[in-house]
């Protein structure tokens, strides 16, 4: 039967073997969960747990600090 | 002793040679302290995302640094007080990567996440 507004639950990216380690200096990783005008995109959007995106969001922080990464894109 | 990575930014106008030397100061600083470098990894001239004092770009280096915390003390205010540096990054991290860092292994990875996208 077809539930039309079912959408399955995705599952955190950084879960499971071979997930890749959230690191400041990957700075190919982190920009995947960015948005271009470079801001951190929300969790509700990228399915990675609350515990991921703290460390997600630390992450993206550090590699800004050493100009790896963008604060804002105009 | 605690783990810790230490990052800094060299000035752009800085020959390779100066910035090793940038790097083996910093090392003689933990090493006259009792503490350990365990690898330095030079990333080379990157560019930045941003204008860091008039800087485009800037010659990142990493130290992984097993000392206690007087020693990053004094390494950073050594480092605040050399001007060819623009900025550094010092974390305390629970173990030391082995082998190459992320900036340096980009290339395999990318080849990885190829074969995930085809999989998926």
């Amino acid at each position: 039967m077809a539930r039309p507004f079912f959408r399955r639950r995705k599952s955190c990216p950084f879960e499971g073997k071979n997930a890749p380690k959230i690191d400041y200096k990957d700075v190919r990783l982190l920009q995947g969960f960015m948005s271009e005008r470079g801001k951190i995109v929300p969790s509700r959007i990228t399915a990675v747990s609350a515990k991921r995106q703290r460390e997600l969001a630390q992450a993206i922080k550090r590699a800004r600090q050493i100009g790896l990464l963008p604060y804002l894109v105009k | 002793m605690p783990l810790y990575e230490h990052v800094f930014l060299a000035r752009q106008d800085l020959s390779q040679a100066q910035v090793d030397a940038l790097a083996a100061q910093a090392t003689e600083i933990v090493e006259s302290n009792q503490g350990k470098v365990t690898k330095t990894e030079t990333w080379g001239l990157k560019s930045l995302a941003y204008k860091i004092d008039r800087n485009r770009k800037a010659h990142f280096v990493l130290l992984n640094i097993d000392a206690a915390g007087t020693v990053i003390q004094e390494l950073e205010r050594q480092t605040r007080i050399n001007e060819d540096v623009i900025r550094y990054l010092t974390v305390r991290v629970d173990e030391h990567e082995e082998g190459p860092s992320a900036m340096m292994r980009k290339t395999d990875r990318d080849r990885k996440r190829r074969d995930r996208e085809e999989y998926e």
